[in-house]
């Protein structure tokens, strides 16, 4: 028992657990905010009036701020477990990620507001918003991911001050668009998914088919990424380091670049293919239980995709977290880029205990607020819905 | 070294978008308490109108909270985006209560806010009032683990620099939570909070009486928000009071500033009530001083004496010189030499590293610095003293008069004749802005107080901003200030048109502009079916 505790609070182990933490909070992000985020993009195009707008917002509008914090919170860890990379990802992505905050920023008040006033323009113009702060976000998290694969042009100088030598449209490669699709199509399909098991009749309808064209071009795009990385992208691979209890300073190893190093964890541990086989297979489920009407399952599987993709970009990057093309040896690593073993200690601590209680008081709030919404319910409590 | 331009560019974004932010902070801390003491009221006495209050305030406290939200996204993200350094040099401790706000706080408060607003149908009476004291819970909870974070950033207590990761790194979690400026911090704030909310709550139930509208509704309102108000002023003062008292021990600097105190003074030491401070000169015109006070607010006794910024200058000049002690031998640590004498001298709590890296302003070679660059550096050492003496007064000012206000409103209130008093009605509408006056002033003199430092005595806020180019911090800067102007131009519209409407806004059918004036004679109309979700 104290050796397993011993183990399970070791250095090594904590910072590998903190590697996991952070992929449950992505994954936390896009199962729950991401259908919020793809019912956004969906918004102007399955509501074909105000009042089918207003049943969509208000099929997210009671839980879209909760699960919102799961992305704040993935600010506020990466900032307690990885303060390098909080540092570094931040600030080298300074445009993309202010455009992000403006994005952002349109929804609360777009869902809040929105409904308060019955002029058309300002509707329609809130509507607009409510698009931007879903489609953004999405297809911008999808450009920052791919281009982690690519590296990024970054390095440290002796006071660990790091520079980032690249520009905002440097990020806009055709491998890092095309990971920005495929951010996008999951999380729209995860959106109409949900729109489809929480709405009924022409709105439902429509779900289905937008369920149906994003699984399609998830799965291309999906594809035509996995065949780019095998084919045309050079790995990362970690040559020298001061080992995985030493303290974090990334300038202490030296990394190499090569061909194929990107999927030397699969040849090493096979079982880790099954991350992006649970991409494809749940897009092709959720694709199928949606043509079924069996929404439900379906969302289930659409779960299961996000879980498979976010799980295949860190089991392919793994130990590297950020690694930089212009100075590999500044690369970011769990090994180099995390608190002190103190502090991960104690959020690790404080992570057991709170993480169960948020999901147990966060499935009884989805419980309490299950069912449809319709047309009905909008002019019953005109006043009182978003 | 990078250009002052730039860095005082930095420093606006984030001194705009964190008062910013604070605009809104305050009325959520302190109205979802009076939310949920008005419910409590409702489901013990079942009376409606407590029902309709909980909800025509709720809708008020939406529209404010759903902009609290959209700028609290910003200040998270933004240490990373512009304070890049920083968030590296001190991540490994600030980070934590950040990261433990999301997982206690945030959590706790988003979640419950939309079962609060769209619960009503779906639970019973006490399970939806335990919603809305969670939702209190929550917001009180952010704000005591953002002092803590703050708190760390004013009284640097339990970490220490490490050689062998370039950073500041904790030593103790559990001094940093027990810091007592953090403590005082947190009371103090909070309390501003609920000022805020009783506030706003007086000032728009006191334009319903002069309107002589709802009045049943406006009558309770007023009540409770006076005498939450009241208790809330009282605290506000006490721990304000507190709060100069934990300064006294920590940051004399600031003290002395707050109280342009030029020279030290011998015990005990005199209160500047009035005054015109010259930076330039060192010293302050026309001064009005109360003997004694200055002594007991910043002791607690007669006999210590405090000192003066002249003073404090002059021992910050030797800090200076014995940070560079400490600094040569960071120097020697990087030039390969890992000695254990090295590391003791380097992570010594007191080595005043931080004050050699306040030369890193002037010069790249801290170790061969000028005395003229270390004079310019001590001297850096004070802020501008004008505006936070300036900052203080009005602020205490405004506690003061606020605590009179609430006391006579809650005077006329218990003698029932509250509405005969038209004079102090008019006085609590015209009030409305004070509380979020005096919040952000207190701010001003927290925040600018600290300067130079982002963490006291330990890193320079010359040192801790990101590496960009102006460009790019101009952008995101005149990006905020178009979109927070056109987003308070919003919120202020929506909340003057739904306040004007008053609890008409709920369509229960009984309130003034439904022709529903049976409630201004009688208040216990029985709960009616037709109320909506
Ligand atoms: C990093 C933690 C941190 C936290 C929790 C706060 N601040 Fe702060 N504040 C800074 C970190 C900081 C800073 C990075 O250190 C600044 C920016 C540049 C500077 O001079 O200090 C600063 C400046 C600054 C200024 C302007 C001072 C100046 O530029 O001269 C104001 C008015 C505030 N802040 C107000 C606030 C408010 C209202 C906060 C809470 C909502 C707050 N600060 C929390
Ligand atoms: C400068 C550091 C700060 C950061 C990084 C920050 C961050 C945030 C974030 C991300 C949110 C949105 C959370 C949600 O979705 O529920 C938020 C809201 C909030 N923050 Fe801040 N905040 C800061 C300062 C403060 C301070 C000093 C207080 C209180 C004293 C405070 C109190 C609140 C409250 C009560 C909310 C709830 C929403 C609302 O304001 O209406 N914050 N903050
Ligand atoms: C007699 C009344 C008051 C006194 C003596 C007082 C004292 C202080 C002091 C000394 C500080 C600086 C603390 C620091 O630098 O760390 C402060 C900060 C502050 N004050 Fe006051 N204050 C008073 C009234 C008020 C009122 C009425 C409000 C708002 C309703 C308010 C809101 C704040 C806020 C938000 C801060 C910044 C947070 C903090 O540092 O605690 N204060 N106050």
């Amino acid at each position: 028992m104290t050796d397993l505790l011993a183990f399970l609070l070791s250095y090594e182990t904590l910072r590998v657990i903190w590697w996991l933490f952070v992929g449950i909070l992505l994954i936390g992000f896009a199962i729950t905010d991401g259908f919020d985020l793809g019912v956004g993009t969906l918004l102007p195009f399955l509501g074909r009036n105000d009042e089918e707008r207003r049943v969509i917002i208000n099929v997210v509008g009671p839980t879209w701020e909760g699960n919102q914090v799961w992305f704040i919170l993935g600010g506020g860890a990466i900032f307690a477990a990885w303060p390098a990379v909080y540092a570094t990802a931040f600030s080298g992505f300074f445009v993309a990620l202010i455009l992000t905050l403006f994005a952002l920023i349109l929804r609360p008040v777009g869902f809040d507001y929105r409904s308060k006033l019955p002029d058309p323009r300002w509707r329609h113009f809130w509507d607009w918003g409510l698009f931007i702060g879903g489609a953004v976000p999405a297809l911008v998290f999808g450009v920052a991911f791919g281009n982690l694969f690519l590296g990024v042009p970054f390095h440290f100088d002796n006071d660990l001050r790091v520079e980032y030598t690249g520009s905002f449209f440097g990020l806009l490669n055709p491998f890092g668009l095309l990971s920005g699709i495929v951010s996008l199509a999951m999380l729209v399909m995860h959106g109409a998914i949900y729109l489809q098991l929480r709405t009924e009749g022409n709105i439902q309808q429509r779900a289905q088919h937008a369920v149906a064209r994003a699984a399609q071009v998830f799965l291309g795009a999906f594809a035509l990424a996995g065949l780019w990385l095998i084919i045309g992208v050079d790995g990362y691979r970690l040559e020298h380091f001061a080992g995985v209890t030493a303290p974090s300073n990334p300038l202490n190893k030296t990394v190499v670049r090569e061909g194929w190093a990107w999927l030397a964890h699969y040849g090493q541990h096979p079982w880790m293919l099954l991350a992006p086989i649970a991409g494809f297979a749940g897009a092709v489920l959720a694709w199928r239980c949606s043509q079924r009407q069996q929404p439900g399952r379906g969302f289930i599987a659409s779960a299961l995709t996000l879980a498979g993709v976010i799980l295949t970009a860190g089991f392919t990057l793994f130990p590297f977290i950020l690694p930089s093309s212009s100075d590999p040896n500044s690369s970011l690593t769990v090994w180099d880029a995390t608190s002190s073993h103190l502090t991960l200690k104690w959020m690790f601590g404080v992570t057991v205990i709170f993480l169960p209680i948020i999901l147990l008081y966060t499935s009884w709030v989805f419980s309490k607020l299950r069912g449809t919404v319709t047309v009905a319910q909008i002019h019953a409590a005109d006043k009182t819905l978003y | 070294m990078m250009s002052e331009t730039f860095i005082e560019l930095s420093r606006l974004q984030f001194a705009m978008t964190a008062l910013y932010h604070f605009l809104f902070v305050p009325l959520t801390l302190g109205l979802s308490f009076l939310l949920a003491i008005m419910e409590s009221v409702y489901v013990m006495t079942g009376k409606p109108v407590y029902k309709d209050m909980v909800r025509f305030w709720g809708k008020l406290f939406g529209i404010n909270f759903a902009l609290g939200v959209a700028t609290g996204i910003t200040m998270e993200f933004q240490f990373g985006t512009n304070w890049a350094y920083y968030s590296h040099y001190v991540g490994d401790i600030f980070g934590t209560p950040l990261a433990i706000e999301g997982l206690m706080a945030f959590f706790l408060e988003s979640t419950f806010i939309g079962l609060f607003f769209f619960g009503w149908d779906r639970l019973s009476k006490t399970q939806h009032l335990t919603v809305t004291w969670l939702v209190a819970l929550g917001s009180n909870l952010s704000a005591l683990w953002i002092l803590i974070a703050n708190g760390w950033m004013q009284n640097p207590v339990g970490s220490a620099f490490n050689p062998d990761t370039m950073r500041m790194e904790m030593t103790s979690f559990s001094a940093m939570l027990f810091n007592p400026v953090a403590q005082v911090k947190f009371v103090h704030t909070v309390s501003a909070g609920y000022v805020t909310g009783a506030m706003f709550v007086l000032a728009i139930s006191a334009w319903y009486l002069l309107k002589r509208r709802d009045r049943a509704f406006a009558h309770r309102s007023f009540a409770i928000a006076a005498a939450f108000g009241l208790a809330s002023c009282l605290s506000v003062i006490t721990l304000g009071d507190e709060s100069g008292y934990e300064l006294g021990d920590v940051q004399k600097v600031k003290l002395a500033a707050i109280e342009a105190m030029w020279e030290t003074e011998p015990a005990p030491a005199a209160f500047t009530l009035f005054g015109f401070p010259n930076d330039a000169a060192m010293i302050t015109e026309h001064a009005v001083q109360i003997p004694y006070l200055m002594g007991l607010i910043a002791t607690r006794s007669l006999d210590q004496p405090i000192m003066g910024l002249k003073e404090l200058i002059a021992e910050n000049e030797t800090r200076i010189r014995r940070g560079m002690t400490a600094y040569t031998a960071l120097e020697q640590w990087r030039a390969g030499n890992h000695s254990d004498a090295l590391r003791t001298i380097l992570t010594a709590p007191y080595n005043d590293l931080g004050y050699a890296l306040l030369l890193k302003k002037y010069t790249p070679n801290v170790t061969t610095a000028s005395d003229e660059q270390i004079r310019q550096a001590a001297r850096d050492t004070v802020p501008r003293v004008a505006p936070l003496f300036w900052s203080f007064r009005l602020m205490v000012a405004f506690g003061f008069w606020m605590l009179l206000l609430f006391g006579l409103a809650f005077y006329y209130c218990a003698q029932r004749v509250i509405e005969h008093k038209r004079w102090l009605l008019w006085l609590a509408l015209l009030s409305l802005p004070l509380p979020w006056l005096s919040a952000e002033l207190g701010w001003v003199v927290a925040e600018y107080g600290r300067q130079p430092w982002t963490v006291s005595g330990m890193l320079p806020t010359h040192l801790s901003a990101s590496t960009l180019s102006i460009a790019q911090v101009a952008f995101s800067l005149s990006g905020f200030v178009l979109f927070y102007s056109a987003l308070l131009i919003v919120e202020l519209f929506l909340m003057i048109k739904y306040a004007r409407l008053g609890p008409s806004s709920l369509g229960t059918g009984r309130y003034h502009f439904e022709g529903g004036a049976a409630l201004t004679a009688q208040p216990a109309a029985p709960h009616s079916a037709t109320t909506q979700p």
